[in-house]
């Protein structure tokens, strides 16, 4: 070692300290549902001034983790969004998620138009990406994987439209827990040792009706003009707690009772952090303490919504005790909400291990608008979709939609694709059907569980839905008569997507001793065969006399014994 | 009548047996076995001798006054000179130095360039793997008085003559009296017994005697076709401490130029990481005699594992990680200082785990100031820390710093950090050690294939396996005609081969295909059907035995 044996470090030379080009932000959204549930919802986001594309290589990091830099230069990607839930958003119980996604792993990524081979670059990346989740995508193959055409448009800048590099693929099956929220956890700057991720405790979590993680990773404008673009890292983790069910029978929550943790301190490494509780219901229904001035309103899913804002970046939010535990107590559980203008649900139907049936249910309750909606259905190919079965009908009569694109499916190859431009009338219910047969698969390719049945990711479902605020004939009460005689296009429609349920579909299942039966017994059928046709061949045949009967038998020893001769 | 009947019947057992062995015995063989692939065994056993020849051209300069012009004549154009090691048991390592002479140079040089070290000139420039020696007569000012070899940062050393060798001897005495010396200089500069076995400590029995470069050798990391190195910032405190490292800089500075340098033996690719609330496994104890935390030795062992954790693995690639972390104590437990075995304090304040990394504490309560605000905005000096990093490279790449013999004097390596003498050390251990890890794999491979006939043996395989043949091959002929640079290329083109062909996934397809489930399968149509076919067989030899008797 040769290094200068000093033992203290000079004192600090007064230089301007570089302005960091990345940025960490933290927040918590608090929804009390009308069904008494509640809804926690955790981002934090993390900006970086920095150009993963056109081969730069990025090999210093900061506050945006290693690993997922790594991926991003090495597989060229343009966009990446990931998410592992656990649990089914009840959007007629709850209304619309802030971040909707569907039960079970689901992943869609854009690449760059640099990459010639997508698809290995895909395989490759899946591979990588179930390393650093601990999550089994790695079984995202071409079986799964489809390329919509409309659909997944990417969301950060860049007008690359070109479907090719874009690759979808969801995995229902997948079950979510403690492994994957660990490494989820890693990426956070502060980890789980400071700011809001202190909430983030696994046994309380888990035991949840529903819980959603996910990474979104895509470039954005870092100002007004766009001049400079940054990535942006964005985490999110929902979760609603069933707290009333849960065995108190009072409708009290706090940050201690959800999470068993409270909060002391901001991550000091965030620019900002905040807690937001959505009391656009207060003071009717609940009542929050401790009680916060700092009020905040916004457009969320096309409804005006006001928040009390908690700073935790402020020393007084903590008060005297130095620790935050916020209450919200209902006051009564009367209450109507607003019903989602979008809703929809699936099932199968038919009977018999042969054919059946999908139906998709599509709700518009809008009371005078209609909108379109893309439908996205990605199925397995042993179920072979009928498409000239395809019929969409909305309150009684035949919808034409106005743009279909169809990929058939290819066995062991690839699945169907089905998307659809369907016009949703108002106050209707829009029904898609479509009939299948279902495929006899080789042995080897059953699940280790094949009785139960195999998923069918769920159907996507992209709209631009339009306001609630712009359905609110009242409005014109508050706004001067001048500004409200058109209607504000701004805030007349917003951009939402649902997922149906996964589908549980039976396939025709053998049993599996049967290959060991079959081969038993053809060859019990050969040998028998064979060995008949061996003995005709090699036995040779003499004349013998026919032996007397059993009666002249009888009688020859009955003269025998009288000393008679016999017959 | 009768006769013939039975005649016709043994004919007709005597057909099916016939068909049942010409065709159908056939048949099943064919149809039910595993495709192999054919792999040159022969080849394989042969190199699984692993014998090695090194050779290293030496040329040799006579400067003005250490012979006479008739002498320098006379001297041979090339002298072999061998040198035999066996090492553990079947390795047998051949030293071989080639000395050529030099005729043209030698008076012009030295007496324009006095005063200027053999590397200052272009007529130095020898190709990779070779040395030249200046013989410099005993009288000469060029060295120092106690120094007899001078070693250069380029493949050039200067030789002094003994004393007892006057211009009056004759040449044959200079030449036996040179020979021994030259030998030393080579094991310094090039490779020695020591090093080729810590190369091939894999295949080596450990023995007390090579025990120093065994340490080494397991200190330094694997040969590995790439390198990735991570800097890690371990700031347990932001709270306390606004940490601020150019990073990109230093990396420019101070660690590039090194691996520019060693680019032949590797790829290397440097990224940096800043990772917040990362404790050491360890608590420090404080030490009240010097108002300061301290980190035993002995408990050195255990601050990496829970670090670790949080370092996460490189996504991109599968080479080894070799981390280097800077760790700033938090507030609470500042200054921390590390204690060596003996209680002294270790003045870098840093530590190495071999194969693993290095550490270094770098304590900032100087930055405080009488009044301290925090956070407090902090600069690392990476001068100061890149110092200690660099090191610690050197060890973990093997680049060995071994203590030259007594007369020796070693210039001091220049702005790259490394001499072209060192580079050529390591490329001649690594290319030894490539070779050896290539065999080893390529030889277990092929045991593993012969003893288990399940595997399937596909046409890429067998192609990866020959071309890893070929490449070692060339790599060793390469070895013995002395051309470093070619060999260690082959060499490493080898060790990527054979590692693909080992660990390609198609080799477990039928890996787990038990016996007994194959016979459960054939018995229902076999036993049925050979029994019939053996009795009559049986019943046929058997009445042709009693009819010869009779």
């Amino acid at each position: 070692h040769y290094a200068a044996a000093q033992k203290q470090a000079e004192p600090a030379v007064l230089q301007p300290t570089p302005q960091p080009k990345d940025d960490f932000q933290e927040e918590l959204v608090v929804r009390p549902l009308h069904s008494g549930d509640i809804y926690a919802s955790f981002q934090f986001r993390t900006l970086w001034e920095t150009d993963f594309m056109r081969g730069n290589k990025v090999s210093h990091y900061r506050l945006f983790p290693k690993s997922l830099g790594q991926v991003i230069s090495k597989f060229s990607v343009r966009e990446l969004h990931i998410s592992f839930t656990q649990g089914y958003w009840r959007t007629m119980q709850w209304g619309q998620p802030y971040l909707p996604s569907p039960p079970g792993a689901e992943l869609w990524v854009w690449f760059q138009d640099s990459v010639t081979d997508v698809d290995a670059t895909w395989k490759e990346l899946t591979n990588v990406l179930s390393g650093i989740f601990c999550a089994s995508l790695n079984f995202i193959d071409s079986t799964n994987t489809v390329q919509p055409s409309a659909s997944f448009k990417p969301l950060g800048i860049g007008n690359v439209t070109d479907h090719r590099f874009l690759r979808y693929a969801t995995l229902p099956r997948e079950i979510v827990c403690t492994e994957n929220l660990t490494p989820w956890k890693k990426l956070l700057p502060c980890g789980s040792k400071a700011g809001l991720a202190v909430l983030l405790k696994s046994e309380k979590l888990f035991h949840s009706s529903f819980h959603s993680q996910a990474v979104h990773i895509r470039p954005v404008c870092q100002d007004w003009q766009c001049k400079t673009t940054s990535w942006e890292l964005r985490q999110t983790l929902n979760v609603v707690f069933d707290l009333h069910n849960s065995g108190q029978g009072k409708r009290e929550w706090s940050l201690f009772k959800m999470f068993s943790r409270t909060l002391t301190e901001a991550c000091p490494l965030a620019s900002s952090s905040k807690i937001y509780i959505d009391i656009t219901d207060n003071p009717e229904q609940f009542e929050l303490s401790p009680a916060t001035s700092l009020l905040s309103q916004a457009m969320v899913l096309g409804d005006r919504r006001t928040f009390s804002v908690y700073d935790l970046t402020q020393q007084d939010t903590f008060g005297s005790v130095r620790s935050l535990n916020l209450l919200i107590r209902w006051k009564s559980t009367e209450g109507d909400m607003l019903r989602p203008l979008l809703h929809a649900e699936r099932y199968v139907a038919g009977y018999g291990l042969q054919t059946g049936e999908i139906h998709t249910l599509m709700y518009n309750h809008h009371p005078y608008r209609s909108f379109p909606v893309l439908l996205l259905d990605s199925v397995p190919w042993y179920l072979r979709l009928y498409i000239h079965t395809l019929t969409v009908t909305s309150k009684g009569k035949d919808n034409k939609p106005s743009y279909i694109h169809y990929q058939p499916s290819k066995d062991r190859v690839r699945p169907h694709l089905l998307e659809m431009l369907v016009q949703l009338p108002p106050n209707s219910v829009t029904e898609v059907t479509v009939q299948f047969e279902r495929a006899l698969l080789k042995w080897t390719e059953y699940t280790p569980d094949p009785n139960h049945g195999f998923y069918v990711g769920s159907s996507v479902i992209s709209s631009l839905v339009p306001s609630t605020v712009a359905m609110d004939t009242n409005s014109t009460r508050e706004r001067p008569l001048f500004s409200s005689f058109f209607p504000c296009k701004e805030e007349s429609s917003y951009f939402v997507r649902v997922y149906t349920e996964p589908l549980l579909v039976n396939l025709p299942t053998p049993d599996f001793s049967m290959p060991y039966n079959v081969i038993c017994l053809t060859c019990t059928v050969v040998a028998v065969g064979y060995g008949s046709l061996y003995n005709l061949l090699t036995r040779s045949f003499q004349i013998e006399e026919p032996s007397p009967g059993l009666a002249k038998r009888i009688a020859n020893v009955i003269r025998k014994m009288r000393g008679v001769p016999p017959l | 009548m009768f006769l013939s009947e039975r005649r016709r019947g043994q004919l007709a057992a005597l057909s099916i047996a016939a068909v049942v062995i010409i065709v159908g015995v056939p048949l099943w063989w064919r149809t039910t076995e595993t495709y192999r692939a054919w792999l040159p065994v022969s080849q394989i056993k042969e190199l699984a001798k692993l014998q090695l020849q090194l050779s290293a051209d030496v040329e040799v300069v006579f400067a003005r006054g250490t012979v006479t012009p008739e002498q320098q004549k006379k001297v041979p154009l090339t002298q072999t000179q061998e040198e035999e090691r066996a090492i553990d048991g079947d390795l047998i390592i051949l030293f071989l130095i080639l000395l050529i002479r030099n005729t043209k140079l030698e008076s012009k040089f030295f007496s324009c360039h006095v005063l200027f070290l053999p590397e200052d000139t272009a007529l130095s420039e020898s190709p990779c793997g070779s040395l030249v020696v200046y013989v410099i007569p005993e009288s000469s000012s060029l060295l120092p008085e106690d120094v007899n070899v001078y070693i250069g940062q380029r493949r050039t050393a200067l030789l002094r003559i003994g004393p007892q060798m006057r211009v009056g001897k004759t040449l044959e005495q200079l030449l036996a009296h040179l020979e021994p010396r030259i030998k030393q200089v080579l094991q310094v500069m090039s490779f020695s017994h020591n090093d080729i076995t810590a190369a091939l400590s894999d295949r080596v029995r450990f023995s007390p005697d090579n025990k120093e470069s065994i340490a080494d050798s397991m200190r330094a990391f694997k040969s590995s076709p790439g390198y990735e190195i991570t800097f890690s910032l371990l700031n347990p405190d932001p709270k306390s401490h606004r940490l601020h490292w150019d990073i990109e800089g230093a990396v420019q500075t101070y660690i590039q130029p090194l691996l520019t340098k060693l680019s032949p033996v590797a790829n290397f690719s440097i990224d940096s990481q800043t990772l917040y609330y990362t404790m050491l496994g360890v608590n420090p104890r404080f030490d009240t005699s010097r108002s300061a935390y301290t980190l035993n030795a002995d408990s050195l062992a255990h601050v990496i594992n829970p670090v670790e954790a949080r370092l996460g693995s490189n996504a991109a690639s599968s080479n080894p990680v070799l981390n280097f972390l800077l760790y700033v104590p938090d507030a609470q437990h500042s200054p921390l200082y590390i204690q060596g075995r003996k209680k002294q304090e270790v003045p870098s304040n840093a530590f190495h785990s071999p194969r693993w990394g290095g550490i270094m504490v770098y304590n900032v309560n100087g930055f405080y100031g009488s009044e301290p605000e925090f956070p407090v905005d902090i600069n690392i000096d990476m001068a100061k820390v890149m110092g200690v990093f660099l090191a610690q490279l050197r060890l973990l790449l093997g680049v060995q710093s071994s203590t030259p013999p007594p007369g020796f004097l070693v210039a001091r390596c220049g702005s790259t950090g490394l001499a072209d003498w060192e580079l050529d050390r390591l490329m001649w251990s690594r290319s030894v050690e490539n070779v050896a890890t290539a065999t080893t794999t390529i030889t277990s491979l092929a045991q593993l294939l012969d003893q288990i006939g399940n595997i399937v043996i596909n046409d890429n395989i067998a192609q990866q396996v020959s071309s890893a043949v070929t490449s070692l091959q060339l790599a060793v002929a390469e070895l013995e005609a002395g051309n470093l640079g070619f060999a260690l290329q082959y060499s490493k083109e080898a060790i990527l081969a054979s590692e693909k062909a080992f660990f390609d996934p198609s080799l477990l397809h039928l890996l787990y295909f038990p016996d007994d489930q194959k016979f459960a399968i054939y018995i229902p149509l076999f036993l049925p059907m050979c029994v019939p076919i053996l009795l009559s067989l049986l019943k046929i030899v058997s009445e042709a035995r009693q009819r010869l008797e009779c």
